[in-house]
């Protein structure tokens, strides 16, 4: 079974081709040579000829390295034991502690039946207002977070990974700067957060078979652990990069690129990851959060374009701030009637006071009058984006929606605020708590 | 399943889901074969022959597999089996019921794991429709059971060629589907059984009819921007192509609910799996407002989604329009929905890319279009032999990469479909629903209403875009009076006749009826020629109709303010009508 090789026969890019019997496709077998050694998959298989994909690459692989087959696939150590610790992209720990003596579980596993799947029903508290309140994250979802190169997107994963009321925390980092590795460490070593998180990190600077790792790596125990009913939230950062790494594979192994250099089946692939997302009737749920950058700011670059396809909706993160335009969460309307009864109207009116606020900055820019229906606009567009969009603003759903009513009264007399009476009635905040705000918004 | 295999062969190569087998005997094209993995066996279609050498892929995941393995060969195509159980069942794209998978597995879809498409151990009421003597050809019906609100003939198996005398049918009685209901007798005098079931290849269209004709009949989705402005035929087809989030599975879901067909079959092919969920889920517990019944009484889902097997979401379609076609023989008018068709043709580049096939535009195979072609021409309205009318109608979503219509799979469908219900991000970002673009889409079928009065409403739709178009350069106050009106005519049509509330239970369903009717009065609106003293009057009142108009839309026709509110709506247009 464990016979030795030796003698490779080519070395293209991180491939090694060798020949050998009895090999099974997707085997790992571990290559050695002197005092190093790597592990590697089965990619191909033709006759008697093995190609391996090496995972810290081919760099001074000489031919006569020693190959042994270790007769199954990839697969993950898993126990609860995960909890706290650090591994990088080939599972090896990272944290200087000793490698999880657990049994293994495979990675890539068979997708959930689609009759067993059932309707979302339990929302994602993450304690961020521009969520909770205007796009709910909600159990079994899988979103992307589209942003730019530059914006904070890993502080508001870490931020997520904080506050996010859910069991487990799984995060995998693709390509990720040693810097940004750090931050996520220290920030939930100081929290005492890492405690319910299990991390994969892959950085830019280890070889990039790993990279193609993480994710399955993720999900893989973020099945196990929903299996034991734990509800389970992955943070992904960032899934360009783990394009990207299946790009840079794909043409060193002279596949026929499809579009901008990206392999054929980009979209199988990305959604092979994501649609792990799922929610047990009878055990735990996981949920996906992926950090997508988008280069060049271009939605219609293959990567978010096939993302977008995928995810039920997205998070634009832009100037710093979740944009209420453009984000989405396609499936907030099956909880956000079970929050509270006002939740959906002022989600809602919100918004569209925020779009004509936009619209009113986009006259005043032009020079045109402004009237006292634009400034009161104007006051609430800068309430809001202090108050509810800045990203440092922590607030229970409850709180956001009173503060939400809170700028609503600041701005705006009962009447002209748009909100059904009823509610006006139930929500709008009391002479003593809103006197501050009634002085101030003066009378029209 | 079939285990007697006809021959065997063994692996000699694999890449990906694709396999290299070395065979002995002889192989045919496209036959399934199943490679052995311990005691799993694992589905797979010939799709290249190479001397000794044929190619395999695999419809499921390959890993462990070795060189030496053991393939069988079937001897037969990739076939669905066609019979009385179709009806409410939810199919992965191979016919294997998913939910009978899930009692046998769990939550996973374990590969190896192989159910028959029809139930073995349920029995159906036959009532006999021939007697001994008597001469039938293939597609003619046996008898018949019922199925749900159908009558679900048993026919003659489509391959069999020419003239046959029964020589034995059963009496009316309780049968499983393979129990053997007739015998007949071919020209040579050889008997052959007539079992409730048949086998059919899912690739080759079923074609035990008289004729084929030209789809002409409106097919009512209850969607007014369709079936008024871009209409479908029973037996024709239609794609709809829009970017991601612009609506095109709500629009599918919509259809799936409304349209005024005998069966619906939804295939999800490729797309999010939690959208099939909503179908799965919610159509037990509605009601078919045509017939009263739980609508998943007509339906029958094929539901191959992104994260399942690549190979078989290729044959998920085939599998839907084959089970189309089959209750197209029993006269009845089917509606398919495959969403959406980009997975598909991925699929097929996928296939072309490890077959190292030269590949075409973005890598997409050269034979495409070919491919695509087949596929929608396998719709169609037909006569049967009895005389009855059957028809198959196909409706396919395509996701264009980065919402651009100018690529491959998007440019192959328009050019072998009868309508084209392209949606615009612009529309969805302005919440104009359904977002079918009113003046790129077209149709080739007939519409509801009277094709002068539908010209002139797109004219004084497209012109109320030019004028809006260039009052973005020139102010509102550098806009002719009569241009100005065009506009808010265009804009009225717009927001009162194209957009439509889904969700409301009277606006969102639209009976043809009720759209002649509607449409009679908004044709009438937009021909009024108007006078306003200014501007601002002008878009005031145009407001206040768009909102009686939309009141309007929410009545139901039978109800007494139903003809009120018309009433009033062109009262108040009249009091604006030139020289009155």
């Amino acid at each position: 079974m464990h016979t030795l090789y030796h003698g490779i026969e080519n070395i293209v890019g991180n491939v090694l081709m060798l020949r050998a019997q009895d090999v099974g496709y997707g085997d790992l077998a571990e290559v050695s040579f002197g005092e190093d050694s790597s592990l590697a998959q089965v990619i191909q298989l033709d006759g008697d000829k093995v190609y391996l994909q090496v995972f810290s690459g081919s760099r001074g692989i000489p031919t006569d390295a020693t190959v042994r087959f270790l007769g199954h696939g990839l697969n993950v150590p898993f126990s609860e034991d995960l909890l706290g610790r650090i591994f990088d992209g080939s599972a090896r720990p990272r944290d200087g502690r000793p490698q999880l003596d657990a049994e293994p579980v495979g990675v890539a596993g068979p997708s959930v039946n689609p009759a067993q799947r059932i309707i979302p029903r339990k929302m994602v508290r993450t304690g961020i207002p521009m969520i909770d309140v205007f796009n709910t994250l909600v159990q079994s979802q899988k979103l992307p977070i589209f942003s730019v190169a530059g914006e904070p997107y890993n502080p508001l994963l870490a931020r997520i990974a904080l506050q996010a009321e859910v069991d487990v925390i799984v995060l995998g980092g693709m390509g990720l700067k040693y810097d940004d590795y750090l931050f996520f460490r220290e920030t939930l070593e100081e929290a005492g957060s890492l405690s319910r998180t299990v991390m994969y990190v892959h950085t830019a600077a280890d070889p990039t078979v790993e990279c193609l790792f993480v994710p399955d790596l993720c999900l893989a125990v973020a099945e196990k652990f929903a299996l034991e009913n734990k509800e389970v939230l992955v943070l992904l950062t960032d899934m360009t990069n783990y394009a990207d790494a299946m790009k840079e594979i794909a043409i060193t192994m002279e596949k026929i690129p499809s579009n901008r250099g990206y392999p054929g089946d980009l979209y199988s692939q990305l959604a092979a990851r994501y649609e792990k997302a799922v929610d047990f009737e009878t055990a735990g749920s996981i949920t996906v959060l992926a950090a997508t950058t988008m280069p060049g700011d271009d939605v219609t670059h293959p990567v978010p374009d096939n993302t977008g396809y995928i995810t039920e909706g997205q998070f634009y993160l832009r100037n710093g701030r979740i944009e209420p335009f453009g984000s989405l969460s396609r499936l907030k309307q099956f909880v956000n009637d079970k929050t509270r009864e006002d939740h959906r109207k002022i989600m809602d009116r919100m918004i569209q006071l925020y779009a004509n606020y936009r619209s009113t900055e986009e006259k005043r820019s032009m020079g045109f009058r402004m009237t006292e229906w634009d400034s009161k606009l104007a006051k609430f567009g800068g309430l809001f984006e202090s108050r509810l969009m800045d990203l440092r603003v922590t607030l229970h759903i409850e709180d956001a929606l009173d503060t939400c009513w809170q700028i609503l009264a600041e701005c705006f007399e009962p009447d002209e605020c748009g909100m059904p009476s009823e509610l006006i009635e139930q929500f709008w905040p009391t002479k003593e708590s809103g006197a501050i705000a009634q002085e101030s918004s003066g009378t029209p | 399943m079939n285990d007697s295999a006809s021959s065997h062969g063994t692996i000699d190569g694999v890449n990906g889901n694709l396999i290299r087998v070395t065979f002995p005997e002889a192989v045919r094209q496209n036959e399934v074969g199943y490679a052995r993995i311990g005691g799993l066996r694992l589905k797979a279609e010939i799709v290249r022959v190479r001397g000794r050498q044929c190619w395999l892929q695999v419809f499921e995941d390959t890993s462990g597999l070795k060189v030496g393995d053991p393939v069988d060969f079937s001897g037969e195509l990739l076939s669905v089996e066609l019979g009385p159980g179709l009806l409410t069942s939810v199919y992965d794209g191979l016919q294997n019921p998913l939910p009978e998978l899930a009692e046998q597995a769990g939550f996973f879809l374990e590969r190896g794991q192989y159910i028959d498409g029809l139930d073995r151990s349920k029995v159906w009421a036959f009532s006999p429709g021939v007697q001994v003597g008597d001469t039938v050809r293939s597609g003619d019906a046996v008898g018949s059971v019922p199925e749900g609100m159908f009558t679900h003939r048993i026919l003659l198996p489509f391959d069999w060629r020419g003239e046959f005398t029964v020589r034995d049918i059963s009496p009316a009685g309780d049968y499983t589907v393979d129990t053997v209901v007739a015998k007949v007798e071919d020209a040579s005098g050889e008997l052959r059984d007539v079992k409730m079931f048949q086998s059919w290849p899912v690739k080759k269209a079923i074609q035990a009819y008289e004729e084929r004709l030209r789809p002409t009949e409106n097919m009512s989705t209850q969607v007014r921007i369709i079936d008024t402005f871009f209409p479908v035929a029973r037996g024709g087809t239609y794609c709809i192509p829009g970017p991601f989030g612009a609506g095109k599975t709500v629009l599918q879901q919509i259809t799936s609910r409304r349209a005024d067909v005998d069966i619906v079959i939804v295939a999800a092919c490729g797309e999010r799996a939690g959208e099939v969920v909503e179908t799965l889920r919610e159509f037990p517990e509605l009601d078919d407002p045509r017939t009263g019944r739980s609508l998943m009484e007509r339906t029958l889902i094929i539901c191959n989604t992104s994260s399942m097997p690549v190979a078989s979401r290729e044959a998920s379609v085939y599998t839907a329009v084959t089970i189309a076609e089959y209750y197209r023989q029993m006269g009845l008018n089917v509606l398919l929905l495959a969403d959406s068709t980009s997975r598909w043709a991925q699929a097929l580049r996928e296939l072309s890319g490890r077959l190292e096939e030269i590949p075409g535009e973005e890598a997409f195979p050269a034979y495409l279009e070919t491919v695509i072609a087949n596929f929608y021409e396998r719709a169609g309205l037909v006569r049967l032999r009895d005389g009855s009318e059957g028809s198959v109608t196909i409706g396919g979503t395509v996701s264009p990469a980065g919402g651009n219509f100018e690529e491959p799979v998007t440019q192959s469908t328009l050019k072998v479909v009868g309508a084209f219900h392209g949606l615009s991000r612009e529309r969805s970002d302005q919440r104009r629903y359904p977002s079918i673009d009113p003046l790129d889409s077209w149709s080739k079928y007939p519409s509801l209403v009277d094709d002068l009065q539908l010209d002139e409403t797109r004219r004084t739709l497209r012109n109320g875009r030019d004028v809006e178009q260039m009052m973005k350069v020139v102010g509102e106050e550098g806009t002719a009076m009569d241009d100005f009106i065009l506009f808010l005519k265009a804009e009225f049509l717009d927001e009162v006749y194209l957009q439509q509330d889904a969700f409301h239970d009277v606006d969102g369903a639209s009976s043809a009826d009720r759209q002649q009717h509607v449409f009679g009065v908004i044709h009438r609106i937009l021909t009024t020629p108007l006078t306003f003293p200014g501007r601002d009057q002008a878009r005031q009142e145009f407001v206040r109709w768009q909102q009686m108009a939309k009141d309007w839309n929410r009545t139901p026709m039978e109800d007494p303010g139903f003809a009120e509110q018309e009433t009033k709506l062109l009262s108040s247009v009249e009091a604006f009508r030139t020289d009155s």
